[in-house]
């Protein structure tokens, strides 16, 4: 007979704050530790690599405004998913919801580079939110209508997005000016957002980003709206018994999800690119990082902000020890990871005591 | 007293004692089984019978007794355990993988051949087609099939394990009257063949017709063994349901009004949109309360749910203070008055969201608790703090997770939200189920409590002392059917256990 | 001119499939126990760069491919672990481990950019078929890679359907309550599963690295990991089914270089597998459907066994 390890799992009847608090904490802990270990075996002094992501991100003006500026898009996007988490619609296509609300502000600005900035760069930022919401529209319909699970459609919609930046580069909208590369045309001045002096913060993005949020938390916290998104979000069918509409929900959070990440696409064409370009050249995976960004702050859009900037620091980080170290900026992928697993990985460990035992197998 | 270790008794159970979280499942019973015999074990839901089979069967350890097994003890930790000493079991659910066919459900499992495996599973269909008359087309897939159909792959799964001694669990319950007739002759085949078949039921009519001796159980212990030539329905009936003395809350006298629910000839559909509730009319007065007796899965919880707006009805009209309302939406109901106590607790909560946030799961869009778009939390605390002690809920504070607090107080939580506006009909589904003593008195309490302030109630419940305690006048219900309704004082246990075992009908002159 | 063109195509579609199919059937066995996993893009770019790196220094390529394959499961583990043990919600997991192979793959491969391949996979070469007009060159001249595919998606497809193995592992994925209730050993099938997906994916990758391209370009799967993953919807998790669709998947891909001349954009072509997917999801959720050919009922369902 075989010995299989087995764990006995017994739920917790509490959980009190501090320990959630403590979990976090020692997870975050132990994905470093982990990490370093990892660095090590590949050969990388964990030590100073620590010491210059962390310096390449917070430790000058420049590495701390980089940071912001990388944290803005998965703001925009994690606010909305922490929207759409909460009702437990798990939309993951954030990315392409991203590209399309792109691919929408770029139309508009190339089409009506005349039109004064105090009315293109509002009109920008509106159709890229009908862009990604409509996007993310398809998904949640076909949720709604065929009961097609919105994890894996959303997610093919990301390619078909990312597919669609490249035709448009590359073909009909590929500028006249750029020798061949497959950006388009350079978007007219008022169609370019401004920057924070000499950083490349365009805060037009970030004071939407964190006027939003504290409205995600009020419609999350204090509406009639919120309060049917979490209701179904723990139980659709006390949601149903209570008169509430289940379609409703799903829809009203995969448009504001899909609509918040095409907002974030708006951003940065138009406050960091001014044109739009290969998909990798607008979003090194804003739109899945961002899904870290909403696990790490429970789902909680004022939370976001501080787990946006963390993720974009280290994103930042990573381009430093590039610089520094000369490794792969996809090195930083490792702590994403990483952490992400650990993370997840605590949330049984509070929620439930655990033992291991070694017992016969049934 | 026989000697357990005789060879000619097949199971033999001593003093099996099963204690679950509030509840004694199994009080000190002592089971005996002869090889070879068909023995009926009957009682009402909650009497004991499936916990008791589902220890024989290595799913649930007893917390006391000794269990022997064809003359020798046996411990038996887990089904594995039962299957090798020979007892098979067949459950109320099926517990088949309905996309894959009968044979790929019949070989899962089992050490048969590795390469084409359905070939054994062929032969054995074969084999038990033609000495038990189970036939079943091997190819066919499980969702093809009816319940009977899927019953006999049930049957033999268990025989192709080995099992002579054959535990079936209310096997007639999903079944047509013909596939009822079929299964009863397989049963009689098989037990001719030398197996031992342990048949639990609550209808007295499948008691007489297929078993030799029946052991009742009521509320965890064993009444009485008896030979079933030398007893009839009506004492079966008595000692199924039987209490000398019933404990009776303080009531006043009801006074009904006027009619608040008028049911008239309601057909609804189960999940699996077979007829579950057939033509069922009934009326609820204000100020009185009308209980529906019966084993749970007779169509009560259909009843319950179209009732309340999360089923439609196929046909049929209910009315509401003369206003008809078939097939309304929860939300009309509720604004008309309707409240429901699910028997499901988590149904009726959000349990991660707080005390006061579940107190208001049904008016967050009224006035006070919400200004235009928003929730105002302010009346929403003070709101709760009131209830929390008007129904002493004991929870830390209104803003704790309900899902944190004991089942009582989450009972309490429901009750308070569905009760605290003076409902117009209050629905009561299996209310006291899982609870402790203290929290089913105060529960009952607080129902005849409505009943006084003018409501009308319409009680489910499958507890009968609940039934006979709280109602004026009971109804009970058989596979979809209203079997008759009475006025509680009338209400004679003896009756109402046949009505409840279908074995009895009373003309309904009054209901309609 | 016509002919000649579709045979081209043809030709270079098995080789463009066949890294998509080795990738396709691990998921789809993965799938099939009721565990998905989104981390197929890091394993199989971890498999690339590992089955280069061990390759290059060995100087074998069986060696590199064994290695790719060990890579590729030992990060499957880690997926495993996370949904199966501690069930960890599986999409997350699955993102999670596609960035920590997308990161490991880049740090490990740093060293590799740019170097030469030190070896190659000869053709196989079968006297007198490998000859043959037209058949010849379609049929017969492939890399032993492109045959040991075919052969286990074969393989793959008799053990799921006409083996004890096959039966237990798709009941475990349609309903493990039931499977656990008759003894079989539920989270052992879905570790097992899951390990073989890792496997399989590994040596997809390392098909790219040291067969189809011959170098280490990092990122060099570029999204094949997510085609897998459409794959396994458009295959209906089926290994034959899976079979034709890499083949049809590659051969888009290979398409789309030679119609971009006609003025056919091969970036629409490319959305195509996508588009496909997302019709299959809509049309495998119809009931009948479902049950004949759709999803594992358990999938993304960590098991537990209910205890009162």
């Amino acid at each position: 007979m075989n010995n299989w390890p087995h764990f006995r799992l017994e739920k917790r009847l509490t959980v009190p704050p501090w320990l959630e608090f403590l979990t976090l904490a020692v997870s975050l802990l132990l994905a470093l530790v982990a990490i370093a270990v990892l660095f090590r075996v590949l050969g990388v002094n964990p030590i100073v690599a620590y010491q210059r992501i962390f310096r390449g991100a917070f430790g000058s003006l420049y590495g701390l405004s980089e940071t912001i500026v990388k944290a803005i898009p998965l703001m925009m996007c994690g606010i909305g998913l922490s929207l759409a988490f909460r009702a437990r619609v798990y939309n993951i296509g954030a990315e392409g919801q991203l590209l399309v609300g792109a691919i929408c502000a770029t139309g508009l600005a190339l089409s009506r580079p005349d039109w004064p900035s105090w009315a293109l760069r509002p009109a920008m930022f509106l159709v890229g939110f009908i862009g990604g919401a409509l996007w993310a529209l398809i998904p949640a319909l076909l949720k709604a209508r065929f009961r097609v699970d919105e994890t894996l459609s959303s997610l093919m919609m990301v390619y078909i997005a990312s597919e669609l930046v490249n035709y448009l580069v590359y073909g009909p909208w590929k500028g006249a000016k750029e020798m061949g590369f497959p950006y388009t045309d350079k978007f007219s001045p008022s169609a370019q957002l401004p920057r924070l002096l000499n950083t490349r913060i365009h805060y037009p993005t970030l004071i939407l980003a964190l006027v939003l949020a504290v409205l995600a938390y009020v419609l999350i916290q204090r509406t009639k709206w919120g309060f049917e998104i979490r209701v179904t979000g723990e139980n659709p069918e006390a949601a149903r018994y209570a008169g509430m509409n289940y379609f409703k929900t799903v829809l009203l959070v995969m448009l504001l999800s899909g609509g918040m990440a095409g907002l974030a696409g708006v951003g940065e064409v138009a406050g960091i690119h001014y044109r739009l370009r290969y998909p990798q050249g607008i979003s090194p995976g804003y739109g899945f990082t961002a899904i870290i960004v909403t696990w790490l702050a429970r789902l909680n859009p004022l939370l976001v902000i501080i787990s946006a900037l963390l993720l974009g620091g280290l994103l930042v980080g990573g381009d430093a020890i590039q610089v520094a170290l000369g490794l792969p900026v996809a090195t930083i992928y490792i702590f994403n990871g990483v952490i992400l697993l650990f993370v997840l990985g605590s949330d049984l460990f509070t929620h439930y005591k655990i033992r291991l035992e070694w017992r016969r197998e049934r | 007293m026989p000697n357990p270790s005789e060879p000619h008794l097949a199971v033999a159970m001593h003093g099996i004692v099963k204690r679950f979280p509030g509840v004694l499942a199994n009080d000190h019973i002592s089971f005996e089984v002869r090889a070879g015999e068909i023995h009926a074990l009957l009682g009402e839901n909650g009497a004991g019978k499936t916990t008791l089979m589902n220890i024989l069967y290595g799913i649930y350890q007893p917390d006391e007794g000794i269990i022997y097994v064809k003359g020798k003890r046996a411990t038996i930790r887990s089904p594995r355990d039962a299957i090798r000493l020979g007892i098979g079991m067949v459950h109320q659910q099926y517990r088949l993988v309905s996309t894959h066919t009968v044979a790929e459900n019949v070989v899962l499992g089992l050490p048969v051949s590795f390469f084409f495996p359905e070939r054994a599973a062929r032969r054995w269909l074969e084999e038990f087609s033609q000495k038990y008359g189970l036939s079943v087309d091997p190819n066919a897939r499980i969702w093809q099939l009816s319940a009977g159909e899927q019953q006999r792959v049930e049957i033999i799964k268990a025989l192709c394990r080995g099992a002579d001694i054959l535990i079936l669990d209310e096997p007639t319950s999903m079944l047509t009257p013909g596939e009822i007739d079929e299964l009863l002759g397989i049963i009689r085949r098989m037990a001719a063949e030398g197996h031992t078949i342990i048949f639990i039921t609550h209808k007295l009519d499948e008691v007489f017709a297929i078993s030799e001796r029946v052991t009742v159980l009521r509320q965890g212990k064993v009444v009485a063994t008896l030979e079933t030539a030398q007893t009839d329905k009506t004492s079966l009936a008595r000692l199924m349901v039987g209490r000398d003395v019933i404990f009776r809350l303080e009531k006043k006298p009801a006074q009904p009004g006027e009619v608040v629910l008028r049911v008239e000839a309601l057909h609804v559909l189960d999940d699996r949109r077979l007829p579950a509730v057939k033509g069922v009319s009934l009326t609820v007065s204000a100020g009185e309360i009308l209980g529906i007796a019966g084993v749970a899965g007779n169509g009560q919880r259909e009843l319950v749910e179209a009732l309340v707006g999360l089923r439609k009805s196929q046909r049929g009209r209910v009315f509401l203070k003369g206003q008809e309302v078939t097939n309304q939406p929860p939300r009309a109901l509720i604004e008309q008055g309707v409240c429901y106590i699910p028997g499901e607790r988590a149904m009726g909560l959000a349990p991660g969201l707080s005390v006061a946030e579940n107190l208001i799961l049904k008016d967050y869009c009224q006035e006070p608790f919400a200004r235009g778009a928003f929730l105002d939390y302010a009346v929403i605390n003070a709101h709760a703090n009131r209830l929390v002690d008007q129904y002493s809920v004991t929870t830390p504070s209104p803003a704790t997770p309900v899902k944190l607090l004991s089942g009582g107080n989450i009972q309490r939580v429901i009750l308070a939200r569905e009760t605290c506006q003076s409902p117009t009909l209050l629905i009561a589904a299996y209310p006291t189920s899982g609870l402790d003593v203290g929290a089913t008195e105060y529960i009952r309490q607080l129902i005849l409590q409505q009943r006084d302030q003018g409501t009308a109630v319409l009680l489910v419940s499958e507890d009968l002392e609940e039934i006979l305690q709280l109602s004026d006048r009971i109804a009970v219900m058989f596979e979809g059917e209203i079997m008759g309704i009475l006025p509680a004082h009338q209400a004679d246990l003896g009756t109402i256990g046949m009505m409840m075992a279908g074995a009895q009908r009373i003309p309904m002159s009054e209901a309609a | 001119m016509i002919v000649e063109f579709i045979l081209l195509v043809l030709k270079a579609a098995i080789p463009a499939g066949t890294p998509l199919l080795f990738g396709t059937l691990g998921e789809v066995t993965a799938e099939r126990s009721g565990v998905l996993n989104l981390g197929v893009e890091g394993m199989m770019i971890v498999g690339a760069v590992t089955a280069f790196g061990v390759t290059y220094t060995t100087g074998n390529i069986w060696l590199g491919l064994a290695a790719a394959a060990l890579a590729g499961s030992l990060l499957a583990l880690v997926h495993a672990f996370a949904s199966i043990t501690l069930r960890v919600n599986q999409v997350v997991s699955g993102l999670a481990l596609t960035m920590l192979g997308l990161g490991v793959s880049g740090l490990v491969g740093k060293r590799f950019i740019g170097m030469p391949p030190r070896t190659r996979l000869a053709p196989l070469t079968l006297p007198g078929l490998s000859d043959l007009p037209v058949i010849g060159p379609l049929f017969f001249r492939y890399d032993p890679m492109v045959y040991l595919a075919i052969i286990l998606a074969l393989v793959l497809w008799f053990m799921m359907y006409k083996t004890r193995w096959g039966i237990t592992l798709r009941s475990v994925g349609e309903s493990p309550a039931t499977a656990d209730a008759l003894g079989v050993p539920v989270f052992r099938v879905r570790y097992l599963a899951v390990l073989f997906g890792g496997l399989m994916a590994g040596l997809g990758g390392a098909y790219l690295s040291v067969v189809y391209t011959t170098a280490w370009i990092e990122g060099m799967t570029a999204g094949a990991g997510w085609i897998v993953i459409a794959l396994t919807i458009f295959a209906m998790w089926d290994p034959v089914r899976a079979m034709l669709g890499a083949y049809l998947f590659g051969g888009v891909r290979v398409l789309q270089y030679r119609l971009q001349p006609l003025g056919i954009s091969p970036n629409l072509l490319n959305m195509l597998p996508f588009i496909f997917t997302i019709l299959v999801l809509m049309l495998s959720t119809g009931e009948v459907i479902r049950r004949r050919v759709g999803a594992p009922a358990a999938l993304m369902q960590p098991y537990t066994r209910e205890e009162r």
